[in-house]
């Protein structure tokens, strides 16, 4: 079954070379595998989606490909390419992978402008700080990108004090602003309102219209089948399936995920 | 409960930025509180109080455990503690002896040999709590009992005598008055701008509040959590060993006990100063006005004319309600954003 992935992709991609792709990549955590032999790519453009049930290994697989985890012995990471063996956030963030987690990843006692430059705060040419651009940013990026009025949230403001949309409006500002060649989304509908809902799955088609790529995680397949170009299918940390779009209709993709979710296999 | 005025309260607090009481209440909560115990002590007793000779005895005196505290705010914000900085002041001055006194070795070289000690005790504290995830409480007593221990053993548990014909660049670094104002409250000051400087406009001092408020947010935005907190436990030692040659050069002599009866002057300066002990916030400023309050509390009593024993009530009193509030106002903002007014 995991060699259903390199095929499959390859077909998609004609050649092209990954972003990034993870390799024969296992995570253990004690006892726990939550990741078992997964080969797994993005391409250049591509948006794709990760279905599966809880604990088949999303977060995971997209913590890995953060450099969050370090995937166990015998698993290799390309980017472009490129093997690369000491992988990291700092790493990933620098070479532009930029993710929207599932847990928001805020600083909630902070104020927004603090959170906004998390882990990349920017310098004035003595080194120092440079409070003052942070501030006037965070408060162009919300009123321009998430369309709050610029009055409505000050970049003073500390986070425990918005809303969920407001809060995502953050965590999304912060990955699309640093101009992310790859943007990882996990479950950002999750307790969203419905226009909210709307905005986020907008700002996804956004990024492929820029040309970036993006992996795109949610539980409602309803969210996740109009908008991506392939979708992979993670069961108990493997990848039970690859599916291009075109391959495949909703109500037969639908009709798998049961069967996996029943039997452990697709077909 | 507190009562909520209903004017000053803007319609809907979201459309507002946020007001100048609320990003500096805790820091105008407590110079509110300082002056307001200056206030009393002139009421109390005028002569003491208008005379400069009791703000030149405190002055001196409070930089002692101050500066430590300035330190041991950047370990309360990234959500630990250090409780070993009274061995690392005795450690780190001793060290300095040992070079000095009795291995011939000149003062400066004796102050970097003090201050690596320092920094090399904070480092331990660092790796220890950060990288194997000890709680600093626990393991900072350890440490805390091994640093007196190594002193104690290295000094043969006597003390030396640091007077001013033998070390006369010591004294006029550490104690003697810059234009009669006490050199020890200048480099307080001089510290506390330069600390107020990497808390707020370094990336390591982002880095410091990122930190102690969601360590899991700031590892998977790239921080190094392990480092952050490292160095701020380096910061403390460091500043400990510091105070130590201060407290020990104002009294002429290294005591094996140095540091003795300043770990809860030090710890209360911290939270008295508004700095959080779940983390994520805090001030260098609040520490500074702090540690003079307390320091007051203590030469003003006597000074007052009041009985000396009365001086730890008065500081019970003071810290006690000084929290207290400090929550109830923190609690009342909390509950605002929750229903969003």
């Amino acid at each position: 079954m995991a060699e259903a992935a390199p095929v499959l992709a390859e077909k998609t991609a004609a050649g092209r070379i990954p972003v990034i792709e993870l390799h024969n990549v296992s995570k253990t955590f004690g006892e726990v595998r939550s990741l078992s032999g997964v080969n797994f790519a993005v391409y250049p453009g591509e948006i794709v989606g990760l279905l599966g049930d809880n604990g088949a290994g999303k977060s995971t697989l997209v913590k890995t490909v953060m450099g969050f985890h370090r995937p166990d012995p015998g698993g290799e990471i390309f980017f472009h390419g490129k093997r690369i063996d000491d992988w990291s956030v700092a790493r990933a963030r620098a070479l532009g992978i930029e993710t929207v987690y599932q847990e928001r990843a805020l600083c909630e006692k902070q104020p927004i402008w603090r959170n906004m430059f998390m882990g990349r705060e920017p310098r004035t040419k003595w080194g120092l700080l440079d409070v003052k651009r942070m501030r006037e940013e965070s408060a162009r990026l919300m009123s321009e990108h998430m369309g709050f009025t610029s009055a409505a949230v000050h970049p003073d403001n500390v986070v425990t004090t918005m809303s969920g949309g407001e809060k995502q409006g953050v965590a999304i500002t912060r990955a699309l602003y640093f101009d992310a060649e790859l943007v990882i989304l996990d479950e950002p509908t999750m307790g969203l309102s419905l226009t909210e809902t709307r905005k986020t799955l907008d700002f996804v088609g956004n990024i492929k219209r820029a040309g970036k790529s993006a992996i795109f995680i949610d539980h409602n397949i309803f969210h996740v089948y109009p908008i991506v170009d392939r979708l992979y299918v993670l069961d108990r940390g493997k990848v039970a399936g690859v599916y291009d779009k075109a391959d495949i209709s909703m109500d037969d993709l639908i009709d798998r995920l049961y069967r996996v979710a029943r039997s452990g296999s697709l077909e | 409960m507190a009562t909520e005025t209903a004017t000053g309260k803007p319609l809907n607090n979201r459309v507002a930025p946020p007001s100048m009481l609320r990003r500096h209440g805790s820091q105008l909560g407590i110079i509110g509180v300082g002056f307001a115990m200056w206030l009393t002590f002139v009421i109390a007793a005028p002569a003491v109080f208008t005379n400069l000779n009791i703000y030149n005895a405190f002055a001196q005196t409070t930089p002692q455990f101050g500066i430590i505290a300035l330190a041991l705010t950047f370990v309360v914000i990234t959500g630990e503690i250090d409780l070993s900085f009274p061995s690392i002041m005795a450690l780190g001055t001793a060290a300095f002896c040992l070079v000095t006194a009795y291995g011939g070795a000149p003062w400066y070289l004796g102050l970097v040999v003090a201050f690596a000690t320092g920094a090399a005790c904070g480092l331990i504290n660092g790796l220890l709590v950060a990288k194997l995830s000890i709680p600093s409480l626990v393991i900072t007593i350890g440490t805390s009992f091994l640093y007196r221990g190594l002193e104690l053993v290295l000094m043969n548990g006597t003390g030396v005598p640091l007077t001013a014909d033998k070390f006369p660049e010591m004294h006029k670094i550490f104690r003697e008055p810059v234009f009669g104002f006490p050199v020890q409250t200048l480099w307080m000051i001089v510290l506390a701008f330069v600390l107020w400087v990497l808390l707020n406009r370094t990336r390591f001092g982002a880095h410091v509040f990122l930190v102690g408020d969601n360590p899991t947010s700031a590892r998977l935005m790239g921080i190094n959590v392990v480092s952050v907190k490292t160095r701020a436990f380096v910061l403390v030692g460091v500043m400990a060993v510091f105070a130590g040659l201060m407290t020990s050069i104002y009294g002429y002599y290294f005591w094996p006990t140095t540091g003795d009866g300043f770990l809860l002057y030090t710890i209360a300066s911290v939270f008295l100063g508004g700095t959080s002990v779940f983390g994520g916030t805090g001030s260098v400023v609040g520490s500074f006005v702090a540690a003079f309050i307390i320091g007051a509390i203590n030469a003003g009593i006597v000074s007052a004319g009041i009985n000396a024993f009365y001086t730890q009530l008065c500081f019970g009193l003071v810290i006690v309600i000084s929290v207290v509030s400090q929550t109830v106002i923190e609690r009342r903002i909390r509950r605002q954003s929750l229903t969003g007014r």
